[in-house]
């Protein structure tokens, strides 16, 4: 799943702004993030977005544009607002596997001779 | 799509031009509404409701095409849906008049098919029950579409009810001007009370005290006024063939292509 | 977010390495503002292009025929619609895109400015527009930018069906009745020329595409693409027993390319900058029904407001 990071960019949303012609504002539906769910035990997956003013209107839009073919069992929606994603500069020490702690590997741990553990 | 598969036995008890003509109105309903929603496509107040529109409109011209194909295996005069919805004139179609309106603002739209959505679902949960095993199918799979729908309308018609002063009065105009349509959908004749008699229809009677019930909870919810009774108007009905004019100009745009290359394949 | 040197070499070294660069990677902000406009023309040409072909699902001949093309005309607002949210994660907004279409600003493709006369155009448009626009999006599926090219692989699974269900209308037609073949080899002479115009100017008159093609944005060139295009589409009007508008058009054994002939750019330009037969009622059918939206589009946030502040003085 890749973060949607919509607010990244402030600039080029300004000069867009700025010159945008005068439509009346009717405020603009809030942005939801849509999961899906393709079978039983599968996790949800980060599916797109679409607008939606609440939950209801964001789940049947969720339906109609991403599930219409079918091939989902389960929706999500989370307005986009409420994720938090790490940031690009957050690489390295933030995400390393613990590679000197090899208590997380199956391989610190021995087991007696000759007994299956798996 | 392609209507229910297999051999076409209706009970003994009903004559088939019974079944023939029910089957147009269910039929008939779907396929005129269906026209009318996809009219949307394009020009819809913003994009996930175009979507959802088209959504609805294939649903309700899906339906139609089960139903009118149906129709055509129980006349039995070799006639398929496409020859039923192409090539019949208005005075042969039996929907009501509350689908031939015209769509008018997106408040009109959706005041009409809130309406018929309740009815819908009460309709075919209804005909899931039919002793018609083909119609019993078609129902109960179509049944499972218009929840969805209802679910559509009945949520638009509490945002528009309850959202601005404007959408207020624009879904009451609606409301009140379109109410004069709906008697009609509960006014049982001979073919609606042979189909009940014969196990194949529903209780029209029954069916509207359940519609109104539902139609009064989401119209008070979105702080709507239920507009005053209004009685039957007097005569033959839709269902028999009595329209509103703009049935024709409809089905003139509707059927022009098809009409104007009889017998060709598209 | 100055493009230093340093970070733009790191940046185009991810590109060349295959790397997806996702929204919150630093970008320089050219390779923002020319995904922007790329992404927001491509959008619009998805609701643009709902138009023509929306103009005949009233007319559409048999019930099959209807609920395929509403059903393919409800695909391209979907495409448009994954499009403007993957535009919106570059910090673009979709109602000032909009705006941007509505007040002529922004491009979209030329191909939506034709009308369409005649049912048989909704086989050829299928056919042939569709057709252009896979050859062009299979690649955009790569692009560099994430949700460019994520939106793009959803919509390449739904456009094999557009393209499918086209090209049958168009066999269908091809083999029927003489008054039903006339009509779909009269639409082919008409959407012929305007298809390989998709394509974009010949790439000495293209001045964005080097460095679209060194940023991942764009893999091949216009005239590559176009003879792509001309290759398969000249041997499937061969097989339905069409004829395409171009005496010009030659197989050459050596290169195993259909040549074709010279491409009337005049009248390319003409319709780019507005002038074509259709700009002036697309636009002005997209702004009716953005204004006569504006009341709905109102009561819904209006609506949502309300229930949030009942709640929240329940709740308090």
């Amino acid at each position: 799943m890749t973060s949607p990071g919509h607010a990244a960019a402030g600039l080029g949303a300004a000069d867009l702004a700025a010159q945008a012609a005068a439509l009346p504002v009717d405020g603009q539906w809030p942005l939801w993030e849509v999961f899906t769910q393709s079978e039983q035990g599968a996790p949800h997956e980060h599916a797109g977005s679409l607008h939606a003013v609440d939950e209801e209107q964001a789940l049947q839009n969720a339906r109609d544009v991403y599930a219409r073919r079918g091939g989902v069992i389960s929706l999500w929606v989370v307005p986009a607002a409420a994720i938090t994603a790490s940031s690009a500069g957050d690489s390295g020490p933030f995400f390393d596997p613990g590679a000197a702690k090899a208590y997380r590997h199956p391989q610190f741990y021995k087991a007696p001779r000759g007994v299956r553990v798996l | 799509m392609s209507g229910v598969k297999g051999s076409v036995t209706p009970p003994p008890a009903v004559p088939p031009n019974v079944l023939f003509e029910a089957l147009l109105r269910l039929g008939d309903d779907r396929l005129v509404l269906g026209h009318r929603v996809s009219q949307w496509c394009g020009h819809g107040p913003i994009l996930e409701e175009d979507i959802a529109l088209a959504n609805i409109a294939l649903d309700l011209v899906g339906q139609a095409t089960m139903l009118l194909h149906l129709a055509g295996e129980v006349e039995g005069a070799g006639r398929d849906e496409d020859a039923l919805a192409y090539f019949r004139d208005e005075i042969h179609f039996r929907n009501c008049l509350l689908v031939e309106q015209p769509n008018g603002d997106f408040g009109v739209t959706i005041v009409r098919q809130f309406l018929f959505d309740v009815y819908s679902v009460v309709m075919f949960d209804a005909l899931a029950r039919s002793a018609h095993p083909e119609l019993a199918a078609i129902a109960a799979k179509a049944l499972k579409e218009v929840k969805y729908h209802l679910r559509h309308s009945g949520d638009w018609l509490l945002k528009l009810g309850d959202g601005t002063i404007e959408s207020h009065d624009r879904v009451q105009r609606a409301l009140n001007t379109l109410w004069r349509f709906t008697p009609e959908l509960f006014a049982a004749d001979d073919i609606d009370r042979a189909a009940l008699a014969a196990g194949i229809g529903p209780d029209l009677s029954a069916m509207q005290a359940q519609w109104i019930s539902i139609v009064r909870d989401v119209v008070e919810r979105a702080t709507l006024t239920m507009p005053p009774d209004v009685p039957l108007r007097a005569g033959r009905t839709a269902r028999q063939g009595a329209h509103s004019e703009h049935l024709g100009h409809m089905l003139a745009e509707m059927q022009i292509v098809a009409r104007s290359h009889p017998g060709a394949q598209w | 977010m100055s493009d230093d040197p340093a970070a733009m070499a790191a940046f185009e070294a991810r590109i060349a390495n295959g790397e997806s660069i996702e929204p919150k990677d630093w970008m320089p902000e050219r390779y923002r503002k020319q995904l922007i406009r790329m992404m927001s023309q491509h959008a619009h040409s998805e609701i643009v292009g709902m138009l023509p072909e929306g103009n005949w699902i009233t007319r559409a001949p048999s019930l099959r025929r209807k609920v395929g093309l509403l059903a393919k005309v409800q695909d391209e607002a979907g495409h448009g619609l994954y499009i403007y949210c993957g535009v919106e994660t570059l910090g673009a907004d979709r109602t000032d895109i909009i705006a941007q279409l509505l007040d002529g600003r922004a491009k979209y493709s030329s191909i939506f400015n034709y009308p369409t006369l005649t049912w048989a155009d909704m086989g050829v448009i299928g056919w042939l527009v569709d057709g252009a626009a896979i050859v062009n999006q299979t690649l955009l599926a790569k692009a560099s930018y994430g949700p460019y090219a994520r939106a793009m692989i959803r919509i390449c699974k739904e456009e094999n069906f557009h393209k499918r269900q086209g090209y049958e209308m168009v066999s269908v037609l091809a083999a029927g009745t003489p008054a039903q073949k006339a009509m779909v080899q009269d639409a082919v002479n008409r959407f012929w020329w305007p298809s390989l115009m998709m394509f974009g100017p010949s790439d000495v008159n293209s001045p964005n595409s080097a460095e679209l093609m060194r940023w991942g944005i764009k893999r091949k060139s216009n005239d590559e693409l176009r003879q792509r295009f001309v290759n398969l589409t000249v041997t499937q009007a061969i097989a339905v027993g069409l004829t395409l508008p171009d005496p010009a058009l030659r197989y050459d054994d050596a290169t195993e390319n259909w040549d074709f002939g010279e491409i009337d750019w005049t009248e390319f330009n003409q319709v780019v900058r507005g002038n074509g037969q259709c700009n002036q009622e697309r636009l002005d059918t997209r702004r009716q029904a953005e204004h006569e939206g504006a009341w709905v589009r109102e009561a819904a946030s209006a609506y949502a407001a309300k229930q949030r502040a009942s709640s929240t003085s329940v709740a308090a």
